[in-house]
């Protein structure tokens, strides 16, 4: 990253999603509905891999931003009947400020205290969503009609669940969120982020407010899941309980880890490879958490630094 | 009913409850005490013996009592052999480090979770009480297994706090805990105290799981609730403060059973969970505990 020319970098990320476009045109039906479903949920690794990989902090509660997300855009759809535009901007805000709250709460705490705090909030959103079961259907879950998932934009009307109006809509959001990123990292702010990480009582020392940028940096992560869950809702008409359980805050770690922390394409690699493994896999066996079990165990014993990391370390030095 | 006894019944359920759960969580509070290890597979420690247990004592034939005597020895003598692999395997080659043993321990999670949904199958399976004495109150009458489980626990307690206390293993143990690198410089062999309290931490959650197994039956995921529980006792407790666990243990128990017998018991956890977490936040050292030096 040091001797990065920005063009190189920026022409790198430009042809990923380009040929991301590209792959809309040749994939069979199946793997194109999979491959949107994977890049909705790669955002939600990236908005992860902000807060785990380039400041450090392992939460265990993301699924609850990622949920936020989800059900501040489903329920404005299902119960106040509101466009998908609005309910999409609804659902980023309720992450985004509830990654405000828990974030000037948790970052009282460091280290493992952190990762226990995180876990406990999430665990207290998964069991709000199913107490009120009467609004969020509870484990059930509720289905977004195709009637309300339509927008208008001027004349045009866009179907979200055609398969190439969603295999867009999703590659929008995620080009947007992979070069917000990119630019993120690659600023002043994205550098002090990797310092804290790096040592938090030296960059404390050297003026920087490490809390605040902390905070922003838990609020922006925040903000970009629960726009991953928002897009999810949206996209594949479904909200349920599950997605607020530990199990979806802990799948965005092992994908980050897989692809590589503090990589920006990383979340992407890790989404991707993971989907196509348990994809593959389950024709064979239902027991595919034993396959998660077993990739987190050997990738933090042998690749602690992912796909892309270990890659980044041989070859080519100058990845972001 | 009346109020009264109602309350007595729900302090009851809620002490069985602070019985098994002072265990399970003074295993979590071993293993993070000496090894500062979160190990995120202990509710899964708690199924496996569970589980085994049902396995041992459907294997042999006779009265109850000699099944149920059996799995209380054998099962947990499984689960410590695979704690023990899995601390050499796993654990040890990460060096302790606190979040590679998060994510390691995460994955032990669903490998234990889901060997045992292929083995055991999604059934939730019985096994039979030693004995089925009630005792006869003026108001209702108690299981007398129930009574019996909570006073094995408070003798495995007592025990534990002696070995701790009192014993040369425990003195190695606290050394151990206080400062892992002058111990090791003072010739205690550090690695090995670490897979054995590895080990007895897994097996203090299974011996929990069979004593608890002829009440709430064995199901492959019974391990969820008591691995939150504990986490919110070792919490509240202190981290490596065996009477703050007791207390905290006690404390949780009883008024979890007492909620969730008057309200409901998602509510109980929401609050339970929420107040812990509250207490990590503004109280880090927990209730009971001593600030860490």
């Amino acid at each position: 990253m040091r001797n990065a020319s920005p063009a190189k970098t920026y022409a790198l990320h430009i042809s990923v999603i380009a040929l991301l476009f590209a792959l809309n045109f040749v994939l069979p039906d199946y793997h194109q509905g999979l491959f949107a479903r994977i890049m909705a949920l790669a955002v939600f690794a990236m908005g992860y891999n902000l807060l785990f990989g380039y400041v450090g902090l392992l939460s265990l509660g993301h699924a609850m931003f990622f949920s936020a997300g989800l059900y501040g855009a489903g329920l404005t759809v299902y119960h106040l009947g509101w466009g998908v535009p609005e309910a999409f901007v609804a659902g980023v805000a309720c992450g985004a400020l509830l990654a405000l709250v828990i974030g000037l709460l948790a970052l009282r705490t460091s280290g493992v205290a952190f990762m226990i705090v995180t876990m406990m909030f999430a665990q207290v959103f998964y069991l709000l969503i199913l107490y009120f079961a009467a609004w969020t259907g509870g484990d059930q879950g509720l289905v977004i009609q195709q009637a309300s998932r339509v927008i208008a934009i001027g004349g045009a009307s866009f179907d979200l669940t055609d398969p190439t109006v969603r295999y867009m809509s999703a590659l929008a959001l995620f080009s947007i969120i992979l070069l917000v990123t990119l630019a993120v990292v690659c600023s002043r702010f994205g550098r002090v982020l990797v310092a804290i990480r790096e040592n938090e009582e030296r960059t404390k020392m050297l003026g920087y407010d490490t809390v605040a940028n902390k905070l922003t940096a838990v609020v922006a992560s925040g903000a970009i899941c629960a726009a991953s869950g928002a897009a999810y809702a949206l996209l594949f008409g479904y909200v349920g309980s599950s997605f607020a359980s530990v199990q979806y805050s802990i799948l965005p770690l092992l994908w980050v880890l897989l692809g590589g922390a503090a990589t920006t394409l990383g979340p992407l690699i890790g989404t991707l490879f993971m989907y196509y493994v348990t994809d593959i896999t389950s024709g064979f066996t239902s027991a595919y958490l034993l396959i998660v079990g077993v990739a987190l165990i050997l990738l933090v014993l042998f690749f602690p630094k992912g796909i892309l990391g270990s890659i980044r370390e041989r070859w080519l030095r100058w990845l972001p | 009913m009346h109020f009264g006894p109602h309350l007595l019944l729900a302090a009851l359920e809620g002490l069985v409850t602070s019985a098994v759960l002072a265990l399970t969580a003074l295993g979590l509070s071993l293993v993070f005490g000496v090894m500062r290890v979160v190990n995120v597979a202990h509710g899964e420690f708690f199924m496996l013996g569970a589980v085994l247990a049902w396995a041992v004592s459907t294997a042999i034939s006779g009265h109850p009592a000699v099944g149920f005597v059996a799995a209380l020895v054998i099962a947990p003598l499984l689960v410590g052999l695979v704690a023990l692999v899995a601390e050499r395997l796993v654990l040890r080659r990460l060096n302790y480090n606190p979040e590679g043993t998060i994510v390691a321990t995460i994955g032990m999670l669903y490998i234990i979770q889901q060997l045992a949904l292929t083995f055991y199958g999604p059934e939730a399976r019985p096994v039979e009480p030693p004995f089925s004495y009630r005792i006869l109150l003026p108001w209702f009458g108690y299981s007398g297994y129930k009574l019996s489980v909570v006073a094995a626990s408070a003798i495995l307690l007592v025990i534990t706090w002696l070995v701790l206390t009192r014993t040369r293993i425990g003195l190695i143990m606290r050394a151990t805990q206080y400062d892992r690198e002058t111990a090791q410089a003072f010739g205690i062999p550090v690695e090995r105290v670490y897979a054995g309290v590895f080990a007895v931490g897994a097996m203090l959650a299974a011996i929990a799981a069979v004593l608890i197994v002829p009440i709430s039956q064995a199901h492959y995921l019974m391990g969820q609730d008591p691995l939150l529980l504990s986490f919110i006792v070792v919490i509240i407790g202190g981290l490596g403060s065996l009477r703050g666990t007791v207390v905290a243990a006690i404390l949780i128990g009883l008024s979890d059973g007492i909620i969730s017998m008057f309200f409901s018991p998602t509510l109980a956890k929401i609050i339970a969970t929420l107040v812990v977490a509250m207490v990590l936040v503004f109280r880090p050292q927990g209730l009971f505990g001593t600030t860490p030096r």
